[in-house]
């Protein structure tokens, strides 16, 4: 699984006590697990094993259960991801215009896979469904900056700016 | 009173090109020039025409600016808003008409839509209530609170003819009829909407949520009403922030303005309003599985029956109903069912919403009476294929529907037809592809986001999805045989009747579609092992001709392979020797032939 080794986990206090506050928030609303999950990984940039041991014993839920829900999203990961979230769009409206050439570029530039995240811990790549700019298609977004429009030629500048 | 009006698009496309800073820069060059108490500016939602954004609109005279630049703003101000001369270089110009086009509604793009849904998206500032009740807004739950009876208003949306915008087509005064009428327990009922919208390329519902998401508030409180809820949920995709963002600004401003709440309108009647937000599962937007991922679960689809109607959210009595179809409700219940049903076809009435792009000169959303036309859409209003290239096909329904060939093009577009036709309406995704690309590939593209996105509950769907998706490998690999394409259909025809929800049901749509129209392509595959539209990289081989090449070397040294060595051929009138490909040593990157300034490579 390439860079996805075993990274330990270095959670803080408080991380933790803000976890607490937050599970003891929404825990008796209906269906709360999902939004609990969500602002953990707000709070922890990921979920591991240690988080979800955290709202398994708050809320009273198997942690195998948790764990199922974690697997199943996209969204949640059980890993650290970059300083900087890469993710190029592959939906069809991108990919018809060539958004997997700019995703191969990226792979080969970074030597990472998609899913995985630089040994310095600076980039992470994905590829994600549809952000809804087709109009700009190509896409990807670097955190929260849209760049759009793309030619494979057009990464090394992108990436530099990150340096 | 402002004597202009400045309207800034802050959809997701305008902001990624961009137009948060031309706001900045307004507001920065307004105050210095004085203007601030004459000009306002409005954050709108999307216009629709995204390619071209950010998009700006003048008003009172609807001056239409596209592509704007940062450092246009000082000349837009200067210019236009002070003294009154419009900038002509920014104006949008179509290339048909070679004079810019100064107002937005004279555009082709707009002239042949007509917006229902999407009529207040890049008009009003979705995040004033104010804007959306000076357009009639919350007059139709006023209407159906103080004046209709429950029955009253579901008999109106019956009558309406208006069926689910998410895809299925089912009528949605049906749905909420079974949800009053078949459990009458007095017990909690649920409205949800359904915002998870995961078919790539349709991007209508982001739309309708930034730019106008009081509408949405609104139907559901309608919905509540009729089917005896008093609470809603919106399930919405945690890739749209900005829909997100504006959600929540709308549900608090009702609140206040006790529109969402207790006793709404001074009535008995209460409802309100919680976000959910997805996390990245194309299953959930399955009904069965957007309630159970409401409810803290795995998002697996369920068995139906029990419907919804009957046993839905929290085993309780839900309807559910997607962005777009709720859009419509408030208008229809204004304007009355026999207007909504005097546009589109008999069987499909209203209007549809569709999010245009792939090879496409405008891309975009576009809102057109049902019972328009593809080539409409695609030639009129699309602008038609850049580049001179020839039209192949129209892909509609994402992940769940079919490829349409030219010569269905003259179909009025409506639910039965496009079924009839082996495609579907879905959420309204249409990508138009043209002759660079394989439709075989195209194929695996949509089966490669099935086999990721089953959610594994049943297997015609786990292992189906997969197993096609290998063939349709081993197919652009040329290593197919003619006995695989038959294995291949029959293989779609058994996940479409054995799998347990829609996604399963629908997934071999995009092979039995393109197998149906586009056979010929297959069997270039497998039988000439030839990509006719050059996408396939395993059938593809890059070669010099020898004739042209002049010998320069620039390919060589481009090339990571080190694949491309000097012959002893001199050509006609040529100095150096030229270059030839070594065929095992290829890699396919095609990095030599953007290199070649001559012409001389090509791929084959």
């Amino acid at each position: 699984m390439g860079s996805k080794k075993k990274i330990p986990f270095n959670g803080t206090a408080d991380q933790e006590a803000a976890l607490r506050r937050v599970v003891a928030e929404l825990k008796n609303e209906k269906g709360a697990l999902m939004p609990i999950l969500q602002k953990a990984q707000d709070i922890y940039g990921y979920l591991p094993y240690e988080v979800q041991k955290i709202i398994s014993d708050e809320m009273n839920i198997p942690v195998e259960k948790i764990y199922g829900v974690v697997t199943f999203y996209s969204q949640f990961s059980l890993y650290p991801k970059g300083k900087y979230k890469i993710s190029v769009c592959l939906g069809t409206a991108c990919y018809v215009k060539g958004s997997g050439s700019v995703f191969d570029k990226l792979v080969e530039k970074l030597g990472i896979e998609g899913g995985e995240c630089t040994a310095d811990g600076k980039f992470s790549l994905e590829a994600c469904r549809c952000v809804g700019a087709c109009g700009l298609a190509p896409v990807m977004t670097i955190n929260d900056d849209v760049y759009g429009r793309l030619t494979p030629d057009q990464i090394d500048g992108i990436l530099a700016k990150y340096n | 009173m402002y004597r202009s009006h400045v309207l800034v698009c802050g959809g997701t496309g305008c902001t990624s090109s961009g137009s948060q800073k031309i706001q900045e820069k307004l507001k920065e060059e307004l105050a210095k020039n004085g203007l601030t108490e004459e000009v306002a500016i409005v954050q709108t939602g999307c216009h629709g025409l995204c390619a071209l954004g950010p998009i700006m609109i003048v008003y009172p005279d609807a001056t239409f600016y596209s592509m704007v630049k940062e450092e246009d703003v000082p000349e837009i101000v200067s210019e236009h808003l002070l003294k009154g001369r419009v900038v002509e270089r920014l104006v949008y110009k179509e290339e048909t008409a070679g004079e810019g086009i100064k107002s937005l509604n004279d555009t082709t793009f707009y002239k042949k839509q007509h917006r229902i849904a999407l009529r207040n998206c890049g008009v009003i500032n979705p995040e004033n209530i104010d804007e959306y009740i000076g357009t009639r807004g919350y007059e139709a739950l006023g209407k159906v609170l103080t004046s209709m009876s429950q029955d009253d208003v579901i008999k109106c949306i019956l009558d309406s003819g208006l069926r689910g915008r998410g895809g299925a087509g089912f009528p949605t005064g049906r749905k909420w009829q079974l949800a009053k009428d078949l459990v009458q327990d007095g017990g909690q009922k649920y409205v949800c909407c359904n915002a998870d919208e995961g078919d790539p390329g349709a991007f209508m519902d982001r739309s309708v949520l930034e730019g106008d998401p009081h509408a949405v508030l609104e139907a559901m409180a309608i919905a509540g009403y009729a089917i005896g809820a008093s609470q809603g949920y919106i399930y919405v995709r945690a890739e749209y922030p900005i829909a997100v963002e504006r959600l929540n600004i709308a549900i608090k401003q009702a609140r206040e303005y006790g529109l969402l709440g207790k006793n709404i309108f001074g009535t008995d009647f209460c409802f309100d309003i919680e976000l959910r937000l997805g996390a990245g599962a194309f299953v959930c937007g399955e009904e069965t599985a957007l309630m159970t991922s409401i409810e803290g679960n795995r998002g697996e689809p369920r068995p139906r029956p029990p419907f919804p109607a009957v046993k839905g959210l929290f085993e309780r009595p839900t309807i559910l109903n997607n962005v777009e179809t709720y859009a419509n409700i408030a208008q229809i219940i204004l304007n009355g069912p026999e207007w909504f049903a005097s546009m589109g076809t008999e069987k499909s009435k209203g209007t549809k919403v569709f999010a245009l792009g792939g090879k496409i000169k405008n891309t975009g959303l576009v809102e057109i009476p049902m019972g328009t036309t593809l080539r409409e859409i695609i030639e009129d209003i699309g602008g038609g294929i850049p580049n001179g290239k020839k039209f192949k096909a129209a892909q509609t329904g994402g992940p769940s529907g079919g490829c349409i060939p030219a010569e269905h093009l003259d179909i009025p577009i409506d639910y039965d037809n496009l079924i009839a036709i082996g495609s579907m309406m879905g959420s309204g995704g249409l990508i138009v592809m043209d002759e660079d690309n394989c439709m075989v590939d195209i194929a695996k593209f949509f089966l490669e986001f099935t086999v990721d996105e089953s959610c594994g509950k049943c297997t015609p769907c786990r292992i189906g999805t997969k197993r096609l998706y290998e063939m349709l490998d081993k197919i652009t690999k040329g290593q197919a045989t003619l006995e695989d394409l038959d294995k291949m259909e029959q293989l779609c025809y058994y996940i479409k009747e054995n799998a347990l929800c829609g996604l399963g049901q629908t997934a071999p749509n995009p092979v039995l579609s393109t197998l149906r129209y586009f056979r010929n392509e297959y069997i270039a595959h497998v039988v000439d092992k030839k990509c006719p539209a050059g996408v396939c990289k395993s059938l593809l081989s890059y070669v010099i001709d020898r004739e042209k090449c002049i010998g320069c070397g620039a390919c060589a040294r481009q090339c990571p392979a080190n694949a491309i060595v000097k012959t002893d051929y001199i050509g006609e009138g040529k100095k150096l020797p030229a270059m030839e490909i070594q065929k095992d040593k290829c890699l396919k990157c095609g990095a030599c032939m953007d290199k070649c300034k001559f012409g001389a490579i090509s791929k084959k």
